[in-house]
């Protein structure tokens, strides 16, 4: 139990080693400058600009911006669909795994290029060695780039003035992925594969009791899952099963891996915009929400189920067990690194799992779930969770500009309708996606029978689903029988809304930011680099959150924590 | 607009090609050469034949054998098969569901009529199920609770069997990174070659 706070002390320590010289490290990149990876990697980049028939440096508006971006994506989807169908003749496949049905092929490929990695399958059971690489190991990789090239595009809004342009889509996708997500990826993997994470072609091994063991080139693949906030398990049990995360330590890098980017990202912020501290306080923000959040979670999972009080089970932590509330959790990690992980999981939108959410106690369920919801902007998603906490900056300098009646400005931009108008659009839309389809899916008794477990947590097992799939974070109350039409359609419609609904409206606000002069600071100007600012910041996410959710939490987890005595 | 085609096709085709093909056959190649055994399962072989994976739990039922964690796996139809491999998996049941108390009861009965002189609390990993239905390790109290059986089944002195436990027992990693644990396959194994 005290371990457990000992870890996550010690998480949050060296996540902010990691952060300090990743963000400006960022910041070179995608501002084009030469970094220590250039002599290998440069002349990578170029030749790929050549056969694009580009120089990379076209300064794109933001509707082109957006119309590189969807593209990119459209082609995504039709690669991981298409490899779906035709797994069945294609190489790489020592399993003989046959084709997928459409409905899945089409949850499974929306799922990827949105970032989410919702899963209805068990990878083990139903993708060759081919999907996975070429497949959903690539939307691992575009996925994020996307994202971070949506968000340098908005930074660049915000610097430039008077200025048509927002960066070129194709250098930044390429940027990123070549020279932040490709070498961090590959030490990663390297790292896993040293604990004992497999990376193989070979097929599954058959032992001599008859337990077969699935295989398949793992390490690659799980890198990027988790550095890349995606979160798509190789196997069904995702970073829960020994191949993919052996031990307590690679468990600690997964972790790592997850928050890495987006806690940079917040000084990559400060850098480009020339001015730190404003990097710092966002950081602050993010890191105020998610110490309260895990705070709860290790407190809830640590003291154990309350349902199996009466039995003669030991749940209390001793130094002979880790103890807690351990149904669907593996021993290696105990309740102490699950809690931990589940919170940053959520927290970012990567939806990696090391312990099964469903069997959380209520409150340490309640949490993740609230985590997606406020829109996964603590930390977050590469690229995402910044983006979508910089919408909340602007809101909160718009209730700040009118409580002093003056025209609200953030980092000498002027705040008007509409960035306000898209701001609202962006934060709405998945709240509306999860909200309606949760409702929707509790009205139709096709989509209420796919509900595992009785009461209050059979809702929550729903909203949870909409709640992932609209915030893009793919995590599961896995008992949920998804792979029916109704969800796989109605779930990748919430993706596709909660992905694209907010990028496009981001890049809008980037091209009318970015046209905007520059306004000198002035006396009613509210400063963002405060605590005072940090503070309105935390307020304006909580409350949105609270406001749009608590009477859905109090019909699953909150009532639920109440029936159980 | 129109511009845009070859730019994104030529983009998507190299990025596909660098990350979906290169990057995941150069960490294979890294890998067997830096982590050979780690790299192919962590692989236990007698005789020629793989017996397992120390990183992956078996089904034991023996008295004579430590007793893994539950598992939650089913086979391709559905049907209960405990550690399957190629099927990784947890119960997803609801700290309110009763059909996890039922679970929880039956189990403490198994352990009971295996052992009726232990009489105490039972550790709560060894009547929950894992995550991926393939843990291979258990608490050290869990491993301790089931020594007096493990000893009389097996003829052997309990303090001998304790201290193969005591051996086997794993702190946490760095002193403070996830729980205390004992490896069950190991130790069986251990067990067998204990005389």
């Amino acid at each position: 139990m005290t371990t457990a706070w000992i870890q996550n002390l010690l998480f949050l320590f060296l996540l902010l080693g990691i952060a300090v010289p990743l963000g400006p490290f960022i910041a070179k990149v995608m501002e084009g400058e030469r970094t220590f990876l250039h002599p290998v990697l440069g002349p990578l980049e170029r030749g790929i600009y050549r056969l694009m028939g580009i120089s990379g440096g076209e300064d794109m508006g933001w509707k082109t911006y957006a119309w590189a971006i969807a593209c990119f994506n459209l082609l995504g989807f039709v690669a991981v669909f298409v490899l779906q169908k035709a797994q069945g003749v294609l190489p790489l496949n020592p399993e003989a795994m046959g084709k997928l049905p459409t409905g899945l092929a089409f949850n499974t490929a929306v799922s990827f290029i949105t970032n989410t990695n919702w899963q209805a399958y068990g990878g083990e059971s139903t993708m060759s060695y081919l999907t996975q690489m070429l497949g959903l190991t690539v939307q691992n990789f575009l996925s994020a780039a996307t994202a971070m090239a949506v968000l340098v595009a908005l930074i660049r809004g915000l610097m430039r003035r008077t200025s048509n342009g927002i960066g070129n889509a194709w250098a930044d996708l390429i940027r990123s992925t070549l020279y932040v997500l490709l070498p961090l990826s590959a030490v990663i993997a390297l790292l896993l594969v040293s604990q004992g994470a497999i990376q193989t072609f070979g097929a599954y091994v058959h032992t001599a009791s008859g337990q077969v063991l699935a295989m398949g080139p793992v390490a690659s693949q799980v890198a990027i899952k988790m550095l890349g906030t995606n979160g798509g398990g190789f196997f069904n049990a995702n970073s829960a099963h020994p191949f993919e995360s052996p031990n307590a330590i690679s468990n600690f890098i997964h972790m790592l891996a997850i928050f890495a980017i987006p806690a940079a990202l917040c000084l990559t912020f400060g850098k480009m915009v020339k001015d730190r501290r404003q990097g710092w306080a966002v950081l602050a923000a993010m890191t105020v929400i998610f110490v309260m959040a895990l705070s709860v979670t290790t407190w809830a999972e640590a003291k154990g189920n309350p349902g199996l009080r009466n039995l003669p089970v030991d749940q209390v932590a001793t130094l002979q067990q880790g103890g807690g509330n351990m149904e669907g959790k593996e021993v290696r990690f105990g309740a102490g690194s699950t809690s931990l992980f589940a919170t940053i999981t959520t927290a970012a939108s990567c939806g990696a799992i090391n312990g099964w959410h469903d069997s959380f106690t209520p409150l340490g369920g309640l949490v993740p779930l609230w985590l997606m919801e406020l829109g996964e902007v603590v930390f977050g998603g590469v690229g995402s969770g910044l983006y979508g906490m910089l919408l909340f900056a602007l809101v909160g300098v718009f209730i700040g500009g009118l409580m002093v009646g003056r025209t609200p400005e953030y980092l000498g931009k002027k705040i008007e309708a509409f960035e306000m108008k898209m701001a609202s659009i962006a934060i709405l839309l998945p709240s509306a996606a999860i909200l309606i389809g949760t409702a929707a899916a509790v009205l139709s008794t096709t989509a209420s029978a796919s509900i595992s477990n009785p009461g209050p947590h059979g809702f929550t097992q729903i909203l949870y689903a909409f709640s992932s799939c609209a915030q893009n974070n793919g995590s599961a109350f896995g008992g949920l029988s998804a792979n029916i039409p109704f969800y796989n359609y109605g779930l990748a419609l919430a993706m596709l809304v909660g992905r694209f609904g907010v990028i496009f409206p981001v890049l809008a606000i980037a091209g009318s930011l970015g046209r905007k002069k520059y306004t000198p600071e002035g006396l009613g100007t509210l400063p963002t680099h405060t605590p005072l600012f940090v503070a309105v910041l935390v307020g304006v996410v909580l409350l949105v959150g609270a406001l749009t959710y608590l009477p859905a939490l109090a019909l699953g987890p909150i009532a639920e924590q109440l029936a159980l005595r | 607009m129109n511009l845009q085609l070859r730019p994104a096709l030529v983009a998507f085709i190299a990025l596909s090609a660098i990350t979906g093909l290169a990057y995941p056959a150069v960490i294979t190649g890294l890998s067997k050469v830096i982590f050979p055994k780690q790299a192919a399962g962590s692989l236990i072989k007698a005789d020629g034949k793989v017996i397992g994976s120390e990183l992956i739990g078996q089904p034991f039922t023996d008295p004579r054998d430590f007793w893994g964690r539950p598992s939650a796996t089913v086979d391709a139809n559905g049907k209960p098969l405990p550690y399957n491999g190629a099927n990784s998996g947890g119960s997803n049941l609801a700290p309110s569901n009763p059909d996890l108390k039922k679970a929880v009861e039956e189990r403490i009965a198994v352990l009971r009529a295996a052992d009726p002189d232990t009489t105490g609390p039972v550790p709560v990993d060894l009547v929950t199920s894992s995550a991926s239905g393939l843990d291979p390790h258990i608490s050290p109290a869990a491993a301790a609770f089931q020594v007096h059986r493990v000893a009389k089944a097996r003829g052997l002195d309990e303090a001998k069997v304790r201290d193969l436990v005591m051996a086997h027992t794993e702190p946490p990693q760095l002193g403070v990174l996830g729980d205390a644990k004992v490896n069950v396959l190991k130790l069986n194994l251990a067990l067998e070659r204990l005389r």
